[in-house]
Parts: C-alpha cells; structure tokens; sequence
C-alpha cells in the first residue's frame, strides 16, 4: 500500500501542473484559466451527479413499468438558458478587456525584429546583435517583436509568457512581452510548418539588467539595424529618387512611419512595416497620388533580412524627423 | 438484455422477405437504390475508412511515448497526422451518421418508402468512395504532410507530397455531401406521412435537416477553396500567394467559413441519436421538445458566423476577434439547453441501461467536457495562450470522438436490431462501452494539461518534460483501441448467430419500431397516419412518487 502511495507520489510529482508564469501578462491569463476551470468542473460535476443520481433513482424496476408524466415549463427553460447567458457575457467581458489590453505594447518598449523560415528563427536586435533560435532579453523591460516570414506561416510562442502570434509571409505582425522572472523558457513554433516544424524551436534568456549589458557589450561590434539599412538604401538605389528633396521623383521617407496616408486608389492607409514591405516589393499597389508610378519592383532582390534593415532606417528616419532634426 | 430476451418469446418469426434478403449478389448491392442498402454500403465504406484513420492515429501514439520519437522521421509522422484528420474529418466523421443512419432512418421515421431521390442517393455513394478512393491512393502512395488544415502557402508552395489529389479526393467527396444533403432536405419536407406535422417529428429528423442545411451551404465553400488550392499549386495563380499580392489568410477564412460548421455537421446528427436514445430507454417524452428542435436549427446558423475565431492569433484585427468571440459564446447557449434537456428527461423515467443507453450517457458527460473547454477558446486572452497546442487537440476529440463517435456507437447498436434483424450480446456491448469511456478520457484529458503546459500539437519530437503526460495519452489510447475492435467483432458476428430482434426489441416509439425487422424493402405495407407526437411513451396512471414537484395531475 505504502509502496503503491509513494509509485503515485512520484508520478504526481513528474507530471506538471502550470507552465511557469514569467511575463506580466501571465497572472492575468492563469487567473481567467483558473476560474474557467472552476466552472468547467462545476457544471461537469453537476450534470454527472444529476445524471448518477437519477440513474439509481428512477432505474427501471419492473420491464413493463411506464414512466412518470412530468411537464415542461417555461421557467426552467429560461433559467437554464439565462444562467449560462450572463455566465458567458461576464466571460466574453472579461477575457475581451484583458486580451485588449494584452494587445497594446508600452511606448517604451525595445523593438525587435523577428524572421521566421523553414525551420529556425532570426532575431535581430535594434542595436546590431543577431541571435538564431536564442533570444536574450533583460528582466523587467518591455519587449515589441516585429515579425515575419521568409516562406511559410510560423507562429511565435512562448508559453512561459502565455504570448503567440502567427508570423506571415509578405506582412508583419508584432507581439510584445515583459519579463518578469529571469531564467530560460521555451520558444516554440505553434503553426505547422513542414517536415521540421517540432525543431522550430529555441530558448528565451531572461537576463538581470547588468548581465543583459554585458552580453550586449560581449558580442562583436556591429552597427545598428538602421545604420545598416541606411547602408543598403545607397546599395540600391533608393536614395537616388527617395532624396527627401520635393523636387524629387518619389516621396521623402521621413517622417511617413505611423502616420496615415492617402493612396492613388483612395484607399487611407497607416504606413506601417506590412505597408513599408508591400510598398518595395509590389510598389504600384500602394503609390501616392501625387507621384507617377514608376518605381520598379525589388521582388526577389531583397530578402526578408534586407526588409526589417530597410524597415528600421525608414523608421530611424521618423524618429529624428519627431526629434526635431 | 431483459428486454429483449422477453421480447423474443411473442416476437412474430423473422419475416420471409425483407430488404437484406430480397435478392442477392454483388450487383444487387452496388445497383440498389433502396435507401436502406445504400445506408449499408455507407457504412461499410466508412468502416474501412475508420480503420485507416485509427490505425494512423495508434503508430502516433505509440511514436509519441518518447519525447525523440518512437517510430518514425518527422516527415513521415507529419504525413500519419495529416492521413489521420483528413481521413477522419472528411471520409469517417462528415458522413458517418448523416450517410449511414441518416440514410437508413429518415424514410422509416418519417413513414415514407424512400428518399425522395433514390437515384441521386446511390449516385452520392459512388462519387462518396471516388473521393475516398481518391485520398486514399493519395495517402498510401506517398502520403501528405500538409495537416488536414491544408495551409498555404506551405500547402501551395512548400510541400512537395500529394497536395492536389488529397485536395481534389475531399472536393469530389464533398458533392456526395451537397447530394445527401439537398435529398434529405426534400425528403424531409415532401415525404412525411399523413399526420406526421413538423412538431411530431422525432429529434433525429430535426438534426438531420439542420445539418442538411450546412451540407448544403457550407459545402460549396470548400469545394471553392480546395478548388483555388489545386489551381494555386498546379498554375501558380497567386490568391494565396503573398509574393504576387495574394492573402494566405484568405484560404484560412474560406476554410473556416465551411470546417467550423463542419463540426456542427459531426456532433448536430449526434445530438440527435442521443435525444431518440435517452428518451427511448428511460420510456418518456423528451424533456422541452421545442427547445431542443430549435437550438439545433440555431447552432446550424449561428455556426456560420463564427469562423474566426480559429483566426485569433493570426494577426486580425482586434474588432474582428471581439466580434467572433462573443458570437462563439452565442453557440454555447443552445449546446448547453440541450445538455440541460436530455439530463431533465431522465427525471422521473424508467430508466434502464443496456448499451446504447451507456454510450448516450457517456456522450452527455463527454460532450459537456468538451463544451465547456471550448469556452477557454472562446475566450479571446486564454485563446493566445492555448491555441495550436494540445488543448485544441483535446477540446476537438471531446466533441468529435467523445461527443459524435459515442453517438455513432450508440446509434448504430440501438438501430442494429432494425438494421441486421438480429440482437448482439449485450454484455459485451456494455463492457465495449465502458472500455471506450475509460480509454478515451485517459487518451484526451492529460492532452488538456499538455496543452495548458504549452505543448504545440503536430510535433514529432518534443521537450522530455512534456513525456509522462504524453505516455498516459498513449495508454489509454491503446485501451480506447480494443475497445473499438470489440463491437467490430460481435457485431459481425450477431449477424449471423444473435437471437433474432423481433420488430420491436427495446419497446421504443417511433414508426420505424412498428415494422418488421428487418424491413422488408418498402418499408410500410401500408403508409401508416400518424396520430400523436413524438416519444409518446405511455404514462403511469399512479405515480411511483406522488408528492414530488414538477408531476403532472393525471
């Protein structure tokens, strides 16, 4: 007896029972799951015993018995669709309101671009360090990943955050997280992928402050994503028409980012890194009225670490146009 | 068993003549345009088709007990989990009770000869096993690796398996559906027997034609996308291709927009089995018919407008995941009214529990769990979290294999006496019953903490931590294995040596239970008038519990 009670002591102990909670984000969501489950088990329980009960209660004692006519009135139908209404308006309330407010990054949050491609995961930090399948961030910092696909459609995830997003080809998507527990966790890819989707996958390095900066200064020296970008906004040619001058061909960049704009098909949209993308590689679909459409495509000259590059210069580029250069 | 052995004393002889011996051969059978035969041809494909998927479904498990794999490389895992859905969702759950009891019961119920479209019906068959035909050369010669999702653009660009004939297998399959469904329609409204209004109608026949309605208009929709799927990976046209314009989200819109309700297509005929069984073995009138019959026509509607949210961490817009949340939780209503009636039409019953009866019970409790897990996916913070992992898989199996495939089982042996003329033992059957309960829920619920714990579904290798919850898995799938052979077995074996039925072996009401068993191949000698409503089970003149509430005075 003893030995079977420490066999499922053991087993209890090797099976766990929540990821760990390591994101402000976190608690959030285990309290909604918790309560979730507080009704999933309450309503299971109860249609069980009821159904128990009412098996022994009313079983059948003789073969020719009838059974008892009962009626069926309004109320009890009303009661049981009532109840479970305003059960779920609190719900949808609830998880609705903490969902929006899961979606919104803080301002200050430090910009990472994240490429995902059959099967492994580029990271690119706004200073210049580049990971793959290994992303170190500092505790307590608020962190927007930038994010697309080089070919098909991954998905983001670590669990130990309870954050996930799709990551899609020919568009960004963002996703942003605060750590609040240094340690490693998961990152997995949660949308299949082809042959080598389960090894998508890689680890988040929540570092203390200080250790974060020194992992910084370890790395090689390298120029900031949007130095970099400046660089290949000479290489091709960009710079030749974009010149910021009015006289110009094309449309000065600066100061675009965030801001809407009317397109030539009357379409207003927010120039955003989905639009920025679309506007290099499919440029006449999104030209503004007051130019000619004659830039040409970069479809298959510029690849998906090219992008985020271009992405942050036009963005550096807005920055200090708002910081009164 | 008591029933039906004393039932066997005044049962009249087997008639001389019915539909299974009325004539004989191969070509009687695959010429016939009795709807009962062809609802056996249905069953016999689906069966195999079951197999195909189970046996799929066991190498994963057994690969899955260790977190580097077991068996297989990846990319042949990849293709045994999409074989796995395709076959099931598409070739055993999409038709499994519409074709086959569906087939076989609505004429008997609603007092007709036929569906009112034989012809039609046998031509749903054939192009039913061309479609089948069609994945399953795709999938043993060579497989595909796609998910039964079917994705792009990995499905479009990426993969390099059998992509356009799986796709083009599901899109032939899916006019069987579109036939069925349109027949059963017409039947419904055009071949109901004199006196047999709307609101006399047996629950069965209510969930068939809610789910006629999906088959026909949602259908359509993923004809089309499988359609532009085929077209995008043989002329590369670019809909779903982002590199030209395209929108890889528009394919997960159309696809949603017909596989959402296409749950509803597998757990709608269940609902409807389990409302016939539950009244029938606890001898009552089913407890708030109307609302039972509505919320059925009401899930069918509201199941179209809430596709997305199998889209909500796919980078949608906000509103768009508030809008398809609180409709999500709309559909929950009407599950949760007829969890609530059926458990209500117990009380003060006569109950009693051969094996169809345990496996309606079993589906109650199953599909209640299943429901209420949908609420965390409903739930658009605790969906970020849990989406594309275990607890998707588990929350699907609940409704799909705990919710329509224990109502299939149930089904099929409270109609099998109708349907073989012949009892099977029911001892066996209610140990099958309690095996398949058992195995399934220590298959599914560890699945629920996987999930939780942030296991993605889909991968053929996994972190170590993940492994003991995923060996209980395995386990109890192996139970839940045996205890889908066993009903194979004596089933097949009733046939021929179970003690004849007689026309009515359970006492039941409902036409179907006033003629011989087997029926003989018009079904009614006479098309009967019908006089009273459903479940007009007969009442106790004294009650056995005269001072509790709720007791109409009679």
């Amino acid at each position: 007896m003893g030995l079977i009670q420490s066999g499922l002591g053991s087993l209890a102990a090797m099976i766990p029972l929540q990821p760990p909670a390591a994101s402000t984000t976190a608690a959030g969501i285990d309290n909604l799951y918790l309560v979730l489950s507080g009704i999933t088990a309450f309503f299971t329980v109860l249609i069980f015993s009821i159904i128990f009960v009412f098996m022994i209660k009313y079983r059948r004692r003789s073969d020719d018995e009838k059974s008892a006519a009962t009626h069926t009135p309004l109320a009890v139908e009303l009661t049981w669709t009532i109840i479970p209404s305003l059960i779920c308006a609190v719900l949808f309330v609830w998880s609705a309101a903490l969902y929006v407010q899961n979606g919104r990054p803080p301002a200050s949050s430090t910009e990472i671009f994240v490429i995902g491609k059959q099967w492994m995961w580029h990271l690119q930090h706004s200073e210049g360090p580049r990971e793959i399948d290994e992303l170190h961030v500092a505790v307590g910092v608020p962190v927007k990943l930038t994010m697309t696909s080089q070919d098909v459609i991954h998905d983001f995830y670590i669990p130990a955050f309870r954050v996930k997003k799709d990551v899609l080809p020919g568009r960004f998507t963002s996703l942003w997280f605060q750590p609040t527990e240094v340690g490693t966790y998961h990152l997995f890819c949660a949308q299949y992928c082809g042959t080598n989707h389960s090894e998508m996958i890689g680890w988040i390095y929540v570092m203390t402050p200080t250790d974060y900066a020194a992992w910084l200064a370890g790395g090689e020296k390298t120029e900031s994503l949007a130095q970099q970008g400046e660089r290949l906004f000479t290489q091709f040619g960009c710079n030749s028409c974009h010149t910021g001058d009015a006289t110009a061909h094309a449309p000065s960049l600066a100061g675009l980012y965030g801001k809407p704009q009317k397109m030539a098909n009357g379409e207003t949209r927010i120039v955003d890194e989905s639009l920025i993308s679309q506007a290099i590689l499919v440029p006449n679909s999104v030209h503004l009225p007051s130019y000619q459409a004659i830039m040409p495509t970069y479809q298959g000259q510029i690849d998906s670490d090219q992008m985020v590059r271009l992405i942050a210069y036009v963005k550096s580029m807005s920055s200090e146009e708002r910081n009164g250069k | 068993m008591s029933t039906a052995t004393a039932d066997l004393h005044d049962a009249p002889a087997e008639p001389g003549v019915n539909y299974l011996n009325a004539s004989y051969g191969i070509r009687s059978w695959l010429l016939t345009f009795d709807h009962k035969r062809i609802g056996l041809l249905y069953l016999a494909s689906i069966t195999i088709m079951f197999v195909v998927g189970g046996v799929a479904a066991m190498l994963m498990r057994i690969h899955l007990i260790e977190p580097q794999g077991a068996l297989f490389e990846p990319e042949t895992y990849n293709k045994m989990f999409s074989t796995h859905g395709i076959i099931m969702v598409f070739f055993f759950l999409v038709p499994s009770i519409p074709a086959t009891l569906g087939n076989f019961l609505i004429p008997l119920m609603i007092g007709a000869r036929d569906v009112a479209f034989p012809k039609l019906n046998l031509m749903s068959w054939y192009i039913f096993i061309t479609g089948a035909a069609l994945a399953l050369y795709a999938t043993l010669s060579g497989g595909v690796d796609t998910g039964w999702t079917f994705y792009p653009p990995y499905s479009s660009h990426y993969s390099a398996t059998n992509v356009t004939i799986v796709a083009l297998g599901v899109f032939v399959a899916g006019f069987s559906s579109i036939l069925t469904g349109l027949n059963f329609i017409v039947t419904i409204h055009k071949m109901r027997a004199p006196g047999m209004t709307w609101f006399r109608l047996p629950l069965f026949i209510w969930a068939m034609y809610a789910t006629s309605l999906i088959f026909v208009l949602g259908t359509p929709v993923i004809a089309i996308t499988l359609f532009l799927l085929g077209l995008e990976r043989v002329l590369h046209v670019g809909i779903f291709d982002p590199a030209v314009g395209g929108d890889p989200l528009l394919f997960q819109h159309l696809f949603w927009f017909y596989s959402h309700p296409a749950v509803y297509i597998m757990i709608l005929p269940g609902m409807g089995v389990v409302s016939e069984l539950i009244t029938a073995f606890s001898r009552k009138k089913i407890f708030g018919y109307s609302f039972v019959a509505f919320s059925s026509l009401s899930i069918a509607v509201i199941s179209f407008i809430v596709w997305g949210h199998h889209m909500f961490v796919t980078g949608q817009s906000i509103y768009a995941g508030l809008v398809f949340s609180v409709l999500s939780f709309l559909v929950a209503i009407p599950s949760a009214v007829k969890v609530f009636n059926w458990t209500a039409t117990l009380y003060r019953g006569s109950i009693s529990y051969e094996a169809p009866m345990l496996y309606a019970l079993g589906f109650i409790g199953l599909f209640t769990i299943g429901g209420l897990t949908g609420l965390f996916l409903a739930s658009l913070a605790t969906d970020v979290h849990l989406n594309g992992t275990y607890f998707i898989v588990a929350h699907f199996h609940y409704i799909m294999v705990g919710g329509a495939v224990m109502a299939y089982l149930g089904g099929i042996h409270y109609w099998w006496p109708k349907i073989s003329g012949r009892m099977y033992p029911d001892l066996w059957a209610r140990i099958s019953a309690a095996i398949i309960f058992l195995g399934f829920n220590l298959t599914f619920f560890p699945q629920f903490m996987l999930g939780y714990l942030g296991m993605p579904r889909r991968y053929a290798v996994y972190p170590a931590e993940f492994q003991v919850l995923n060996v209980m898995s395995s386990a109890g799938a192996s139970i839940l294995g045996i205890g889908y052979v066993i009903p194979l077995v004596y089933l097949i074996w009733s046939m021929r040596y179970g003690p004849v039925a007689g026309p009515n072996p359970w006492k039941a009401k409902g036409l179907e239970w006033t003629i011989p068993s087997p029926p003989p191949t018009e079904n009614f000698e006479e098309i009967p008038i019908v006089t009273e409503d459903a479940y007009n089970y007969p009442v106790a003149e004294a009650h056995k519990y005269p001072d509790a509430p709720g007791v109409a005075r009679v």
